[in-house]
């Protein structure tokens, strides 16, 4: 690996494949829920029946112009819809229908957050509609195969970006920020285990300072972060390796296996489909007016470049925090209502990162189905800011919070959990610590300081930690010094 | 008169009036169909108890005077319309198992007006083929010589109705497939606007070019059924959202007035001489009439041949794809694996010509080929649809022999693809720019009808029918029937 690193770069393009949130099909009326028994959400039109037509949803073309306008992309006034021809018995028609000449969104731009700190524009050659295959199954059917046609015709959105990206980790980057854009826009649920976002991955090598790109392989199919990590590192070592040992890389597209963590050819080039693109005459050409186009501008929600922004400017964050807090729109919706409530930015931004990301991670939860409401969270750090409970007994309120499900206020109240303040109470605890402990208090009046800890935690351990910690620094170092 | 010399719509009068029912009209042609097909091969399914259940219901309907025109009045598919239960064949032994689950617009629509299923008709395999005799199920004879062809593919349409079988029947034009049939058998076979009528349900071939139609006796019977076919459909994309005028309505417009053009690359090379003659005569009689006359030229038109071969097989090659032995249609017996089961069952589904069209239209659309074909096709067909608008910036219509010969024997051109193609040479244009077209009959070649083409620009129905009619109403032509049918 340090061979690659220093010798070695490479150069990396993505196409993610994003499946749109629509309720129907991209040109039939079938549902297109997750989840139902096969073939069920498989009418004429996706079977591919003779006679039968596609008729293009509206709303999938909605959400296109969404993802085109908030990565500043050019809608195309008009595109076409296109047949790639090939034969697979889960595509019914034998062709899929997709855009080539004329995408539906093209010349776009997203920013990554490299791991210094600066930032890197990736382009986004094009996005484009298209339709989903079935899915063919193998097992558990004896000698046969089984065809599960739900999934055709679920409307994709492919984006394709430029060969920009120049780690296994800029790649993962630039992934989770399409991820993150799609959840934002609500066009994609991002659910990569069911395949709701997924990609294909361009890879090539070249010596460092070489201009020209090296021979790429498309590895297919990668439906994790950590697979398209370890899928384009395993591709890259694998390349060099072969170039090092005076062989060539041949144009192929290859699939990664997890559970070997390496990639194998599919077909190479010479077995390559001649797809036969031609545009399809059972569908205009889709005409996008600037009334659409205006309509879904005005509609867009805040996007996580700008409210990340925002957070930095306004709460006072560094750029990695609000990066972080915007990933996605629940959780940036979560802090916002947090430190608006506690009306402390920070702590809210700590809390929020630290303990309930760490709870959520714990229990396998996703923010919106959080135990601790944000108004919840907020009400515990207004108890931490206006000194009712220390910062150290706040997780456990925290956690009794997280676990009764309670307010802040009653896990307060019904544990006695309050901080004690009252400094004749905290005077009369000290005093009792000092009397029962004369040969401590000699040793530190002859000049021990390091007890000073050892009282700290005496009087704590009293007052079940209740006391306020600035109130007992300040009463101790009194009492102890002697009248 | 008997029942089966009536037109479709002096039927409909006869029902409307009481003069019979629609189950002893159904019952009349039922037994001709019987007696008659066996010689003609006209029909590939006969839907008798369909039928006469159809027949019931429209008496039922008339009875209550809840009846429109059409209604009671029996008819014919073209075996290219899906129809819900029914053997729907495309003339293919790829489907020659497949009973569509549902039913076309056409074919929606032609019932909700209460006409009467008689049957499906035979076509060339897959609407591929200008004779009828690339069917599975065998040519289709012509009824005024059954030595010879009806002209393709709606040729079981075009016989059903020329023997006085059916009244009426439907029928799809992608090169000519309705005219050239009308033209050979002596109907009025009208082609309407590209989008007039919807394509759901109808079993594509090359989906640019296809539009469904009507084979009928008479102008006025081809407006009625068009009137009931056509109209916007949710379900086609490419259906156009134009109300639909009442073509029956318009029919008297005189053509006093009508600016006739004739179309000079029409009377070249290849046209038969009497044929030639008797469309000169035609056009003639209209200036006679009152219309002006003026001779145009066209000059991409003599391209449509082969521009047409590229787009049509090209289209066909990726519609055709989804008969693939996997979900309906023909299976192979035993496939040992996925490659056997495809090669196989498309091998033995598919006749000789549908494989030519299939192998010409993947050939044009290749890596590498694209440019030099496909892509130069569109652009000779935009060419094309030019030479049309500039015509009809002169002329109302553009008239013309619908095909350069009379019915020619089967076997004549089967060994020779591209004889066979010129027969559509000049129909073919109209199917390129979209246009609306009608054949009518005009005369008799020996024993052999000979058809008049009108062409007019898009949308422009109402004028051809009207055109097609004042012409009916001076000649008899198109009350001819095959001797031996009578």
């Amino acid at each position: 690996m340090s061979a690659v690193a220093n010798d070695w770069e490479t150069v990396i393009g993505l196409e993610v494949h994003a499946q749109l949130a629509t309720r129907s099909k991209i040109f039939s009326g079938s549902a297109t829920a997750y989840g139902a028994p096969p073939n069920a959400q498989a009418n004429l039109v996706d079977l591919g029946y003779p006679g039968t037509l596609p008729v293009l949803n509206r709303e999938a073309v909605r959400m296109a112009v969404k993802f085109g306008l908030a990565i500043g992309a050019a809608v195309a006034r008009r595109s076409v819809f296109a047949r790639k021809n090939y034969f697979y018995p889960d595509l019914p028609k034998g062709y899929q229908i997709s855009q080539y000449e004329l995408p539906v969104v093209a010349r776009g731009t997203v920013e990554i957050l490299l791991e210094d700190g600066t930032r890197k524009a990736i382009g986004v050659t094009r996005a484009h509609l298209e339709e989903d295959a079935g899915k063919s199954l193998h097992e558990g059917l004896g000698r046969a195969s089984g065809i599960d046609l739900n999934r055709a015709g679920t409307p994709l959105l492919e984006i394709v970006s430029e060969p920009d990206l120049r780690s296994a980790r800029e790649a993962v980057a630039y992934m989770k920020k399409i991820h993150t854009l799609v959840r934002y826009l609500e066009i994609c649920d991002g659910n990569m285990q069911e395949g709701s976002f997924r990609c294909d991955a361009n890879v090539s090598v070249r010596r460092r300072g070489e201009s020209a790109f090296g021979t790429r392989c498309e590895i297919k199919n990668l439906n994790s972060f950590r697979y398209v990590e370890r899928a384009i590192n395993h591709e890259v070592e694998r390349q060099v390796e072969l170039i090092e040992g005076g062989g060539k890389v041949v144009q192929e597209t290859r699939l990664y296996d997890p559970d070997r963590n390496e990639t194998r050819p599919m077909r190479s080039k010479e077995e390559a489909n001649d797809y036969r693109y031609f545009p399809d005459p059972d569908l205009l050409p889709l005409v996008i007016d600037e009334a659409l186009v205006e309509e879904v501008r005005a509609g867009l929600p805040e996007l996580p470049d700008a409210k990340a922004a925002r957070f930095a400017r306004e709460h006072g964050l560094s750029d990695y925090d609000a990066g972080v807090l915007t990933a996605s729109r629940e959780m940036a919706s979560y802090y916002e209502a947090v430190a608006e409530g506690a009306g402390e930015p920070k702590l809210a931004a700590n809390w929020v990162m630290g303990d309930l990301s760490g709870f959520l991670n714990r229990d396998g939860l996703e923010i919106g189905d959080s135990p601790v409401g944000a108004a919840a969270l907020a009400g515990m750090l207004k108890r931490i800011v206006d000194g009712t409970i220390s910062g150290k007994l706040a997780k456990d309120v925290f956690e009794a919070m997280w676990s009764e499900r309670k307010e802040a206020d009653a896990v307060i109240e019904s544990k006695g959990l309050k901080q004690i303040t009252d400094t004749g109470a905290i005077e009369q605890a000290i005093a009792a610590v000092m009397a029962a402990n004369p040969g401590q208090l000699a040793d530190y009046r002859a000049g021990k300081d390091k007890l000073f800890g050892f009282f700290v935690g005496q009087v704590m351990k009293a007052t079940a930690g209740k006391a306020n910690p600035a109130q007992l620094n300040q009463l101790l170092k009194r009492m102890l010094a002697g009248p | 008169m008997s029942l089966h010399a009536a037109t479709a719509a002096e039927i409909g009068r006869g029902l409307a009036t009481r003069q019979y029912s629609s189950v002893e009209v159904t019952r009349h042609f039922l037994e001709r169909i019987e007696r008659a097909n066996p010689a003609l091969n006209a029909f590939v399914t006969v839907t008798a108890e369909r039928a006469l259940a159809d027949a019931r219901r429209a008496d039922v309907r008339i009875a209550r005077g809840e009846g429109g025109p059409l209604t009671g009045v029996p008819l014919a598919h073209k075996d290219i319309f899906c129809t819900s239960g029914i053997l729907t064949s495309c003339g293919s032994r790829m489907l020659a198992n497949f009973v569509a689950p549902y039913d076309a617009t056409v074919v929606e629509r032609l019932d909700a007006a209460g006409m009467v299923l008689l049957g499906k008709t035979n076509m060339d395999e897959f609407a591929m083929g200008s004779s009828n005799e690339t069917s599975f199920y065998g040519p289709v004879k012509n009824p005024w010589d059954t030595t010879r062809v009806p002209g393709g593919s709606s040729g079981g349409s075009a016989a059903a109705v020329a023997a006085r079988i059916a009244p009426v029947a439907t029928g799809t034009d992608t090169g000519g497939s309705i005219r050239q049939p009308g033209a050979l058998t002596g109907l009025t076979g009208f082609k309407p606007t590209y989008g007039r009528v919807s394509r759901y349900g109808m079993i594509a071939f090359a989906s640019s070019l296809d539009q469904a139609g009507v084979l009928a006796q008479s102008a006025e019977d081809a407006a009625l059924v068009l009137g009931a076919m056509a109209g916007h459909d949710a379900r086609d994309s490419t259906s156009v959202d134009a109300p639909v005028p009442d073509y029956a309505a318009g029919l008297d417009r005189p053509v006093k007035g009508l600016r006739i053009g004739i179309i000079r690359e029409f009377f070249g090379e290849g046209l038969e001489a009497a044929t030639g003659t008797a469309v000169r005569a035609a056009i003639d009689a209209f200036r006679k009439e009152g219309a002006t006359v003026e001779e145009l030229s066209l000059p991409n038109l003599p391209l449509s041949v082969p521009t047409y071969y590229v787009v049509a097989p090209a289209e066909c090659s990726s519609n055709l794809s989804r008969f693939d032995g996997v979900r309906f249609g023909h299976r192979c017996k035993d496939p040992k694996d996925l490659m056997d089961l495809y090669r196989r069952s498309r091998g033995e589904g598919f006749g000789a010509e549908v494989k030519r069209r299939i192998m010409t239209g993947t050939y044009v659309l290749s890596a590498g080929y694209y440019d030099a074909y496909y892509l130069k096709a569109q652009k000779v067909r935009s060419l094309i649809n030019q030479d049309f608008r500039r015509a009809f910036e002169k002329v109302d219509v553009l008239m013309g022999p619908t095909a350069p010969t009379p019915a020619f024997g089967i076997g004549a051109k089967t060994d020779d693809p591209i004889l066979m193609y010129l027969n559509d040479i000049y129909t073919i244009g109209a199917n390129l720019a979209g246009l609306p077209a009608v054949s009518v009959p005009c005369g008799l070649v020996g024993n052999l009808p000979v058809g008049l083409q009108v062409i007019g620009p898009h949308f422009s129905e109402q004028r051809l029918l009207a055109v097609a009619h004042a012409w009916q109403r001076a000649t008899d032509w198109h009350r001819r029937i095959p001797p031996g049918f009578a």
